[in-house]
């Protein structure tokens, strides 16, 4: 399974949906995905993937981390297993 | 109904280690939040709060209590020393028989939960200490208090995450007002700085790395404290025809509950409590000077706190002072209201307004005078103190100046 296909299995999971329904143009809130949805993403991804994503529930759109959409997300998954080597 | 004062106060928190401490801390706006020292805390992300510094518990207390108290137990004791001390009351007979303690606490002996599981898990020990559950448990500092000082009335502990101490100094208020006790020993306290604790914290998000700015547009989260507040409520004429200093008089109180969301704060659960807080002292909200604000420097917390408070009170939202000392002490979680009511005290008696410090960028979202950075005198006759806990859970105290 790619890192996108993983990612996005996650994301589906937490908002109750097949992982065909998951685009990479998805919103957060086009799935139905609320605040505490979202740490709980974000601690999954943080689980499969072994990274720590900045990410602060008081400034969700001022942290280094884009959660614009599910690409973004990706994307953003992508350089941090970089980053780690 | 009886009519309910406050005749002793005591404290220890990140401020100072006793009431005249804190209100002088409070009065120039001095920050009690630092760097954490405790083990591994190398491990956590979140690494600030507002610690007690310079504790010798060993000092204070022998080696048979020790063992039982643990830290949570110690704060309150310390402060329940210090608020019976000031009352002059001593529990004998009749008055002994009637008078209880009620405390507010949302975790109890979280480092002895913690040092054990280390013990059993990560060392591999397979034998803890007797006392651990004795140690731990949520009512062992109402039960310490109530060896302590022969209180032989009714007494347990509330636990309702950050409104705990408030819940439960509102049921010591309703016990002393019924008639059922001539005083009542309240508060709370809590001691979740240890790694397990904040770690516990930091899984939510919520927290911020560097400061607690309450209602400043560049918030980014609550910050922990520990400590406790214990005060001595009595009723009035009893504490009259002793002669007895009267600190300020409790005349109401309200709790709600959202019945919404486990996290997420309500507007209407908060807004309910504080008009049902005004209208249980009758009081009306035109003679409200002062509200101590929950306040965590949240995103969600602040800015519905305020339109709370802009609902209850309408155009007077604008000519009242709200400040969060929270900014100062850090929250205490179950013992945060017992704390900041010190505020509403210095507010009454003193006429100074306690700050809300860190304060750097006005949001439009919290519009109200969050008397930023610096205390203020100011002639206060009516205090309320809010407090809305995770689970919805909410009650508001209002407090009068005698």
């Amino acid at each position: 399974m790619s890192t996108q296909d993983k990612v996005i299995a996650i994301i589906a999971e937490q908002a109750v949906l097949d992982p065909s329904d998951v685009t990479l143009d998805s919103t957060l809130d086009d799935l139905g995905i609320d605040s505490l949805g979202l740490v709980e993403c974000i601690f999954a991804i943080e689980e499969e993937f072994d990274i720590t994503i900045p990410f602060n529930a008081n400034e969700p759109n001022e942290s280094d981390f884009d959660i614009s959409n599910v690409r973004a997300i990706v994307d953003g998954i992508n350089t941090l297993i970089a980053d780690k080597g | 109904m009886k009519r309910v004062v406050i005749t002793g106060a005591g404290t220890i928190n990140a401020l100072g280690h006793s009431t005249a401490a804190t209100l002088e801390a409070m009065r120039e706006g001095r920050c009690g939040i630092g760097p954490l020292e405790f083990r591994d805390v190398d491990r956590l992300a979140i690494k600030i709060g507002g610690q007690v510094r310079d504790f010798e518990a060993e000092g204070r207390f022998n080696r048979q209590q020790m063992a039982l108290y643990d830290r949570f137990t110690q704060f309150t004791l310390f402060a329940a020393e210090e608020a019976i001390r000031q009352s002059g009351l001593e529990f004998i007979g009749e008055l002994a028989a009637k008078s209880g303690v009620v405390l507010g606490t949302a975790g109890g002996g979280v480092s002895t939960w913690d040092d054990n599981y280390r013990s059993v898990y990560e060392d591999g020990k397979n034998r803890v200490h007797p006392f651990v559950v004795p140690k731990l448990m949520n009512n062992a500092a109402a039960s310490h208090v109530s060896m302590e000082y022969n209180l032989k009335g009714p007494s347990y502990t509330v636990s309702t995450a950050c409104a705990s101490s408030n819940h439960a100094m509102a049921q010591a208020f309703q016990m002393v007002r019924s008639g059922m006790s001539p005083a009542m020993i309240t508060g709370g306290s809590e001691s979740m700085l240890c790694f397990g604790g904040v770690k516990a914290w930091e899984g939510l998000r919520v927290m911020s790395k560097d400061a607690c700015r309450p209602f400043s547009a560049n918030r980014n989260g609550m910050v922990q404290g520990e400590g406790a507040g214990i005060f001595v409520f009595e009723e009035y004429e009893h504490a009259r025809a002793r002669g007895a200093e009267i600190l300020c008089e409790i005349v109401g109180y309200a709790m709600s509950s959202d019945a919404a969301d486990i996290v997420m704060p309500s507007k209407q659960g908060a807004a309910r409590a504080i008009s049902g807080a005004l209208k249980d002292a009758g009081v009306n909200a035109s003679e409200v000077g002062y509200i101590n604000a929950h306040g965590t420097g949240t995103a969600a917390n602040d800015k519905t706190e305020c339109a709370a408070v802009a609902d209850v009170f309408g155009p007077h939202a604008d000519s009242l002072m709200m400040s969060s000392t929270k900014s100062m002490h850090g929250h205490l979680i179950g013992g945060t209201g017992a704390v900041e009511l010190l505020a509403c005290i210095m507010a009454l008696r003193d006429g100074v307004i306690a700050p809300t410090i860190g304060y750097e960028e006005p949001d439009p979202e919290c519009a109200l005078d969050v008397v930023p950075n610096e205390a203020r005198e100011a002639k206060v006759s009516v205090a309320l103190s809010n407090a809305f806990a995770f689970g919805g859970l909410n009650a508001v105290l209002a407090l009068k100046r005698v």
